[in-house]
């Protein structure tokens, strides 16, 4: 048989396996009674709930109709969360300007008209932007050069 | 009388230089992002939130709020403009506002956009300051059973409003409760969810979350589409407007303006689905509805005023009732409750300054968006050929270094990382992540009431049935359900939403 709307069964079950988990965590919760609600009450309620409607759409993406297939491609979701996790690791020790420099020119890789020069210019820029709005007039508690640097 | 004297007391505090220059920043910032394509009111707000915390509350209201209504006005330019919606709330726009962009009169439509925004603000804040009031008082006397009922309708009418499947929505409702309760329960003190990390004892940051579902998440998207923007209508006529159109553009203006002031109200409302439905009317009452989509002047106006005056009536849930309506309405109330106000029917009497400054902030905000963004329009345009490579860095830059400074830690910014990556998979799924939001919010208040609620009645869940308030709001829960799932109907509302596309 062939599966007619992928959509419709993936989020089912995503939303289903959210429930599940929540079911599952919860259990070693206290659930109480109606008049006393314990703290697993509401999670594990959530949880069904999500079970069921998740298990409901599942079914429905079973049904023969029409549908559209989802079209994966996570390499920009990927290069952006990159650039974004590299800035929180390197934030502390490299400081805010190289960071920025770091985050800007990973995040623009996937552009699809990447240039170096252009990318490298708009990271300084932003690096002594984020130190004089982020670090200087927010206070924000970042280093602003690298830790292994003069001091 | 007494509107008289509160408006006076909301001028008095909205008046003050700080207040007028954070007006000034967040209308103008708005507009910005409203005429940028890529970034939407949501992120923005969460994105300056954490700038906020050392301002006065009321100031730091004023901007946020100021951001919302800047960014459904500044949407319409880029939308006449380029024939791309800047902004959610102008899709509907793009139809005649570029037709009369390429018709030569991209002049007319911005004046009649922003004349229409205008009265439509004005109007929509006097609706505000009549009803409010009322309706707080009014909610002084619910109970915890009264409470949920409404956080049920709430949330049902937030369903119903959001666009595409249903079934959807509320799945996308529930995952967003249940992310609202991880962390220490506070009657019993057991951290929830937390998997012994010590950041999700006190819960999931919700700008960190915004973040990630709609920043990090958008930009995956809009990056894996690799759509181009279209060229920028050509030079801009004079920005006025004759009176034999401002003949045709007032009747829509005021039917665009009944629209949204109503539409706002509801939940899930405000100024997106204003928009689509002030156009279905606007279609509705035209003697020749041929005309609309080559360029009918109605059919900017309209959608226009409404969208404006929905985003501003769609404070009033939030401010009497502290249920947010929509996205934006929710980051106002975590941003209330950082500043400790504790958004419900009590603001209005504890805090007059705050509620009445913000009400006349908003007449303020109104009239320096117009008076300031027509002369600013050149400058927007050339913002406009910004290209996307170098606009986006900035946003995934500044939502970053935003998600950390919530809490000045790095976990918040792993956590809008997570919630990136979800997002862009609800996204490819086709679930709108805006409800998720709103049960998040909810999620605590709701659970508290409920307990709260059956405490008292000792375990009986007929409570929420036999209170006559309570039912009313479960019973017009239940009807919306069915309206919304009556086939008729369900077809009409998916024409209506079919037309963004």
């Amino acid at each position: 048989m062939q599966i007619r709307n992928p959509k419709d069964l993936v989020a089912g079950l995503l939303f289903a396996a959210f429930g599940v988990l929540a079911v599952v965590v919860s259990s070693s919760y206290a659930m109480g009674s109606a008049s006393r609600m314990g703290p697993g009450y509401l999670p594990r309620a959530l949880g069904v709930l999500l079970i069921a409607f998740g298990a409901a759409l599942a079914l429905r993406g079973l049904r023969p109709g029409a549908g559209a297939r989802v079209r994966w491609n996570v390499v920009p979701l990927l290069v952006v969360l990159a650039a974004v996790g590299l800035f929180s690791v390197a934030a502390k020790w490299l400081g805010v300007v190289a960071s920025t420099l770091l985050l800007v020119v990973v995040a623009s890789a996937v552009s699809g008209e990447f240039r170096w020069r252009e990318s490298l210019i708009s990271g300084l820029v932003l690096g002594a932007a984020a130190v004089a709005v982020f670090v200087y007039a927010l206070g924000i508690p970042l280093p602003v050069w690298p830790a292994f640097v003069g001091r | 009388m007494d509107l008289l004297a509160n408006l006076a007391l909301g001028f008095g505090a909205a008046l003050t230089p700080l207040n007028l220059l954070y007006a000034l920043l967040g209308t103008l910032v708005g507009t910005l992002i409203g005429v940028l394509p890529g970034i939407g009111p949501v992120a923005t707000v969460a994105m300056l939130l954490p700038v906020t915390y050392g301002l006065p509350p009321l100031t730091a209201l004023i901007m946020l709020a100021g951001i919302y209504y800047g960014a459904s006005y500044g949407g319409s330019t880029t939308a006449i403009l380029v024939n791309l919606p800047g902004e959610m709330s102008s899709v509907i726009t793009v139809i005649d506002g570029h037709q009369m962009a390429r018709q030569g009169r991209a002049g007319v439509a911005l004046c009649v956009a922003a004349l229409g925004s205008l009265f439509a603000g004005c109007v929509a804040t006097m609706v505000i300051a009549a009803f409010a009031p009322p309706l707080a008082e009014f909610a002084l006397r619910f109970d915890a059973a009264e409470y949920f009922s409404l956080m049920v309708l709430g949330l049902v009418s937030a369903i119903a409003l959001a666009h595409g499947s249903l079934l959807r929505a509320v799945l996308v409702t529930l995952l967003g409760l249940l992310l609202g309760i991880v962390g220490t329960d506070p009657n019993t003190g057991i951290a929830r969810f937390s998997f012994e990390i010590p950041e999700l004892m006190d819960g999931i940051g919700f700008v960190a979350i915004t973040m990630g579902l709609f920043a990090f998440a958008e930009i995956a998207i809009n990056l894996e589409s690799a759509a181009r923007r279209g060229a920028i209508a050509e030079r801009i006529s004079r920005l006025w407007i004759g009176w034999p159109e401002f003949r045709q553009a007032f009747p829509a203006v005021l039917r665009g303006t009944a629209v949204g002031s109503i539409l706002g109200i509801f939940p899930g409302g405000g100024a997106t689905l204003s928009a689509f439905a002030s156009y279905t009317v606007e279609k509705k009452v035209a003697k020749d509805p041929s005309r609309f989509g080559k360029g009918a002047i109605e059919g900017v106006a309209g959608p226009e005023s409404a969208n404006n005056a929905g985003a501003q009536t769609s404070f009033i849930p939030m401010l009497t009732l502290g249920i947010p309506s929509n996205a934006v309405m929710a980051l106002m109330i975590g941003a209330m409750i950082i500043h400790d106000i504790q958004p419900g029917p009590d603001v209005i009497r504890k805090q007059p300054e705050l509620f009445w400054g913000l009400i006349a902030s908003m007449w303020i905000g109104n009239v320096m968006l117009v008076v300031l963004n027509l002369p600013l329009i050149g400058i927007w345009v050339r913002l406009l050929r910004v290209p996307y490579r170098l606009l986006y860095p900035v946003i995934v830059l500044v939502c970053t270094i935003g998600a950390f400074s919530a809490n000045n830690n790095m976990f918040d910014v792993w956590v809008a990382m997570a919630f990136g990556a979800l997002g862009y998979v609800l996204l490819k799924l086709d679930c709108e992540p805006a409800p998720l939001l709103l049960g998040y919010i909810l999620g605590p208040m709701l659970e508290d009431n409920l307990r709260r609620a059956l405490v008292l009645s000792r375990g009986d869940f007929t409570v929420f049935f036999t209170r006559p308030v309570s039912l009313a709001m479960l019973l017009a829960a239940a009807a919306l359900l069915a309206l919304v799932l009556a086939p008729a109907i369900r077809r009409r509302r998916d024409t209506v939403f079919a037309e963004r596309e």
